[in-house]
């Protein structure tokens, strides 16, 4: 097959890009510039973010001896993810840009220019496996399953690709451990086998969301409030504040019980951040939006595991799909159910889909 | 490289020999410099004192620039002006944006023609507008990317009816069409070997001997005190041979070149109905346009994807430039030239040289009506 395999500069996508080569394709390095300044990336020819990555990248494809090409994504991915994180957090919501970059530039736009180059897939360095499974009618379904190193597993951040986008993408890192995977780069001669992991969210490059958003949104002080209306404290932005967060509150004096509080609500319509005791953190339904099925879409009510954010634990619960509408019950009570997350349902180790977190509740009653 | 210059460079490769010393294998070096230098001026139509090696035409474009800038500036505080062309290689452009950021040079650009051209008449107008404020005026013998080849003459007449010195990059010239320093009354010319047939890492600025400059690098001295650095003989005696043997050919190979490039360029037109040539394009001209320059727009599609599909399919070709981290980018001279940048972004330059033929003609225009669809398609995926 003719691949491109996406090089971010890092370990990861440089041994996904071997990989692929030894398993007998023929690979083309792509790069994605990313960077939103339009201003360093076209005015000169001077001063683009991400130098050192593309340069890494680079050099990888040259050991590789594989051609290599930067493919500049920078408008739709300001549109499609950088807009939509500043947005989703105007609105009182906590996005995972991460979801929405593999939605709509990884696995879309990158894919398509692929596909309309002459290209059969797109292979990336993210820890999950695609599984082949024998279909009814004696054709086979690709599957999106856990990495078998739970520590790096990506699946989380992948379960918004359909049926379409996964029949065109590998990640041939799936079936080993990260330290496996270093070894292998040094084995290899790669010399970022020792480049450290990326974690922060690539267009923050110092890490600071709350700055960043300041920067993006503008200050906008209002009141913190307990359940009750009363005010407690005074904020820079209710942006900056997410659902379960404890840190940052800056409440002048201590709750009455001697509690800790937490973040339980943010309401953008009137600037408030709502604050209480962890007990009202814990919700065990929730309703999700935007719904992507990475196979068929579920029937009825079916057993799952829900997992609520990146690297989080995994919930035993029962989801039912309404159009793109999901619903979940979790069969115990979870804390820091933030909306805009996503909520990934697993079947075992397979991923079955995935829906944006639009509210979550406390219910009483026993969900029939 | 030419085999010529190959084999006069491995030779000299296999002596030792520095030119600046006194004993023998020093002096026999020093020959072969001094003839090499003899060759190149003649080929230039220059003197051989005029000639000062350099690594090549980045340097000489900033010894060139800076150089002259400096001097003039430090005789006459109130020449702080560069004229410069909107289409000239970055050697040039940067070495100007760096005088104006840090060292208080002043500069006017000087807009092309849609096809590339500087007009005697914009000069005349940007040097009138405050003559005495003049540091140097430069501009491009031949363009890099869109093969223009200007009258050099006619604009270092205007700079001279004022006094001012003209320098001029002919990086893309020398050695494919008729230079001739002397009659081209420019007081400084940069060249490059490897444009011609030579090494890779040597070429010269040519320095007409009224001409001021500041060093740029300092030490031994050994380039009429302008220049510092030992001298690469191996080098030097390849970038002779190469353009002695580029001389001597080239008459025949550009009628050669002339006769591919318009039959590349006219299929290349058929292929669909908006390809066409940038710059000056005349059939059978190499007055106005570089003999083996088919630079093309190909409306529509991103010149990576073109360079891409092309390379799979066996040619080699390049768009514009790109930045540091490898972004394409819009080529400032397609925009300089009014050509809008989606437009731009479509740019193909196929380039031909001594050992391109008919086939390489054939191979291009078989590959490129799917290159051009695909990379089409390729543009619609990802359109914002």
């Amino acid at each position: 097959m003719r691949v491109v395999a996406a090089m971010s500069g890092g370990v990861d996508s440089a041994v996904a890009a071997a990989r692929m080569i030894d398993a007998g394709h023929d690979v083309v390095g792509v790069h994605l510039a990313l960077s939103q300044s339009a201003a360093t990336l076209r005015e000169s020819a001077r001063g683009c973010c991400t130098i050192e990555d593309a340069g890494d990248a680079r050099r990888v494809a040259d050991v590789l001896g594989i051609p290599f090409y930067v493919w500049d994504m920078a408008a739709r991915f300001k549109q499609d993810v950088v807009d939509d994180f500043r947005a989703e957090y105007a609105a009182g919501r906590t996005p995972n840009p991460c979801l929405r970059c593999n939605e709509k530039i990884k696995f879309a736009a990158l894919l398509d220019k692929a596909l309309a180059l002459g290209f059969d897939a797109v292979a990336t360095g993210h820890y999950a496996r695609v599984v082949e499974a024998p279909r009814g009618d004696g054709g086979v379904r690709r599957e999106l399953h856990r990495a078998v190193d739970d520590a790096k597993d990506q699946s989380y951040v992948l379960g918004v690709l359909d049926a379409e986008q996964l029949a065109r993408s590998f990640f041939p890192l799936g079936d080993t451990t990260k330290p496996d995977i270093r070894r292998e780069a040094a084995e290899r001669g790669f010399y970022v086998a020792n480049k450290p992991d990326s974690h922060d969210i690539c267009f923050i490059a110092d890490g600071d969301t709350r700055g960043w958003l300041t920067r993006e949104l503008g200050a906008a002080p209002g009141d913190i409030v307990d359940t009750d209306g009363e005010v407690l404290g005074q904020h820079e932005g209710a942006f900056a504040y997410t659902v379960g967060q404890r840190r940052g509150l800056a409440l002048g004096r201590p709750a009455a019980d001697g509690q800790p509080r937490y973040v339980v609500e943010v309401r953008p319509e009137t600037n408030q951040v709502v604050v209480g005791t962890a007990d009202l953190l814990g919700v065990n339904a929730i309703t999700g939006d935007h719904a992507r099925w990475c196979g068929p879409a579920p029937e009825g009510v079916v057993q799952v595991g829900a997992q609520v954010r990146a690297h989080g634990e995994e919930y035993a619960a029962t989801a039912w799909a309404e159009g793109d509408r999901v619903e979940v019950r979790l069969e115990s009570r979870v804390r820091g159910v933030a909306p805009g997350q996503s909520v990934v349902l697993y079947d075992g180790t397979r991923v079955v889909g995935s829906a944006t977190i639009a509210a979550a509740r406390l219910e009483r009653a026993p969900v029939a | 490289m030419l085999p010529a210059a190959l084999s006069a460079m491995t030779e000299q490769l296999m002596v030792v020999g520095n030119p600046s010393s006194l004993h023998r294998t020093g002096r026999a070096a020093r020959r072969v410099v001094e003839e090499s230098r003899e060759r190149i001026a003649r080929c230039l139509g220059a003197r051989p004192s005029e000639v000062v090696f350099t690594s090549g035409g980045t340097e000489s474009d900033n010894l060139a620039v800076k150089g002259t800038f400096r001097a003039r500036r430090d005789v006459d505080p109130a020449r702080v002006r560069l004229l410069v062309g909107a289409t000239e290689h970055h050697a040039v452009l940067d070495s100007v944006e760096h005088l104006v950021a840090h060292e208080g040079a002043k500069v006017t650009w000087l807009e092309p023609t849609a096809e590339g051209f500087v007009e005697p008449a914009t000069l005349r107008a940007a040097i009138a507008a405050d003559p005495d404020s003049v540091a140097l005026v430069s501009l491009m013998w031949a363009n890099n990317e869109v093969g223009t080849v200007q009258d050099v003459r006619g604009l270092a007449e205007v700079a001279h009816e004022f006094g001012v010195p003209f320098h001029t990059d002919a990086v893309q010239a020398a050695g494919h069409v008729p230079v001739d320093f002397a009659a081209s009354g420019a007081d400084l010319m940069s060249v490059t070997a490897h444009k011609l047939g030579g090494p890779i890492g040597v070429g010269a600025l040519v320095v007409r001997r009224e001409a001021r400059l500041v060093p740029l690098t300092h030490g031994g001295g050994q380039e009429r005190q302008v220049r510092s650095g030992t001298l690469d003989t191996p080098a030097i005696v390849g970038f002779a041979t190469a353009l002695v043997e580029a001389t001597e050919t080239m008459e025949s190979e550009a009628a050669r070149l002339v006769a591919l490039r318009d039959e590349l360029i006219e299929r290349a037109m058929g292929v669909a109905p908006d390809i066409r040539p940038t710059g000056a394009w005349e059939r059978g001209d190499a007055t106005r346009r570089l003999p083996g320059n088919a630079h093309l727009l190909v409306p529509g599609c991103d010149g990576d994807s073109l360079l891409y599909l092309l390379d799979a399919a066996g040619v080699s070709c390049s768009t514009g430039s790109a930045c540091q981290a490898g972004v394409p980018q819009p080529s400032h001279v397609l925009l300089a030239m009014g050509i809008p940048e989606s437009d731009a972004r479509g740019a193909l330059r196929l380039t031909l040289g001594h050992t391109s033929t008919h086939d390489d003609v054939d191979a291009v225009i078989a590959a490129l009506p799917a290159a051009v669809e695909r990379a089409r398609r390729a543009r619609e995926a990802t359109a914002s």
